[in-house]
């Protein structure tokens, strides 16, 4: 099973997220955004969180735009598994692999903190090892959070099933409180909370745990 | 070629800025002041003479980076 990280200048959840991608068994290489190609064979590409390119122009914007973003594109077009957490998540909508935008948080702070969350779907192998309305504890770290889509789309999310987690309080003025949406596919998650950082004992929670275990039995069983 | 770049969030979307402008001009005295929207102004040295060219070039810069059309309108303005 192999997993790219892929780096932007300002990354700052890469190192976290490839540890915890490696203890569950991923054979993981991290790729800088200059490159232009993914290696072969890659099963998930992972875009961590951090404030790729000083969060400059708009969140997530400039990454987007950047060389190893037309490879990752064409991977979810093929059927590729990808997820984005935090900044990951706000590039993946501003490359268009998921739908929506995040905006400035309502409150206008950065908010760094554990929140609760409701799991909304298991259908998918982000979400598999969780039961449905599951509640469970990871932390957020993020200034522009505040999940915003068009009534159409959100329409369209709650009919095929493509939210997979709400806050339970929703700390940032989210749109349907929603955390984490899927593509239309499944294949595709971003999320603005950090599993990576609730991922074993020392971390003091290891509610995060599940979400790697589900991922690397997925690609396993594959 | 100089131009201009005005982009906006879109009316019905949430400007939590704008609102913290709102309520910083209403507690120091303009009450009169109902609403605020902030944007962005980005001002390019763009090389041609064929307006026309120029401003549709300019559009595809905003529809595929400067702006986000999911959530902000932009205007263009060949200076």
């Amino acid at each position: 099973m192999k997993a790219a990280v892929i780096v932007f200048p300002g990354s700052n959840c890469d190192r976290d997220l490839t540890v915890a991608l490696e203890m569950v068994g991923f054979e993981v290489s991290k790729i800088w955004h200059k490159d232009s190609e993914l290696e072969k064979g890659i099963d998930l590409v992972a875009i961590p969180g951090g404030f790729s390119f000083g969060d400059y122009l708009r969140v997530g914007a400039i990454a987007a735009n950047s060389p190893i973003c037309k490879s990752i594109i064409s991977h979810g077009e093929r059927g590729g598994y990808i997820v984005g957490i935090c900044n990951g998540f706000q590039i993946l909508t501003e490359t268009g692999l998921l739908p929506g935008a995040l905006l400035r948080n309502s409150g206008l702070k950065y908010i760094c903190k554990t929140v609760a969350l409701k799991v909304e779907t298991t259908d998918s192998v982000f979400t598999q090892k969780y039961s449905l309305s599951n509640v469970i504890k990871i932390p957020i770290a993020h200034h522009d959070g505040n999940y915003n889509a068009n009534v159409n789309d959100i329409e369209k999310m709650k009919d095929q099933d493509l939210i997979a987690f709400r806050y339970c309080d929703n700390p940032n003025g989210s749109i349907e409180d929603i955390a984490g949406v899927l593509s239309s596919n499944r294949r595709v998650l971003g999320m603005m909370p950090h599993p990576e950082r609730a991922f074993e004992k020392a971390h003091g929670n290891s509610d995060g745990m599940i979400f790697f275990k589900g991922l690397v039995e997925a690609f396993a069983t594959t | 070629m100089k131009a201009r770049i005005k982009i906006m969030l879109k009316n019905g979307v949430l400007d939590p800025q704008g609102e913290a402008i709102k309520h910083a001009l209403n507690n120091i005295g303009f009450e009169s002041v109902t609403g605020v929207r902030q944007g962005k102004v980005i001002e390019l040295d763009i090389e041609g003479s064929d307006k026309s060219q120029v401003r549709s070039q300019i559009e595809n810069m905003c529809n595929k980076m400067l702006a986000n059309t999911v959530i902000e309108n932009f205007e263009i303005e060949l200076l």
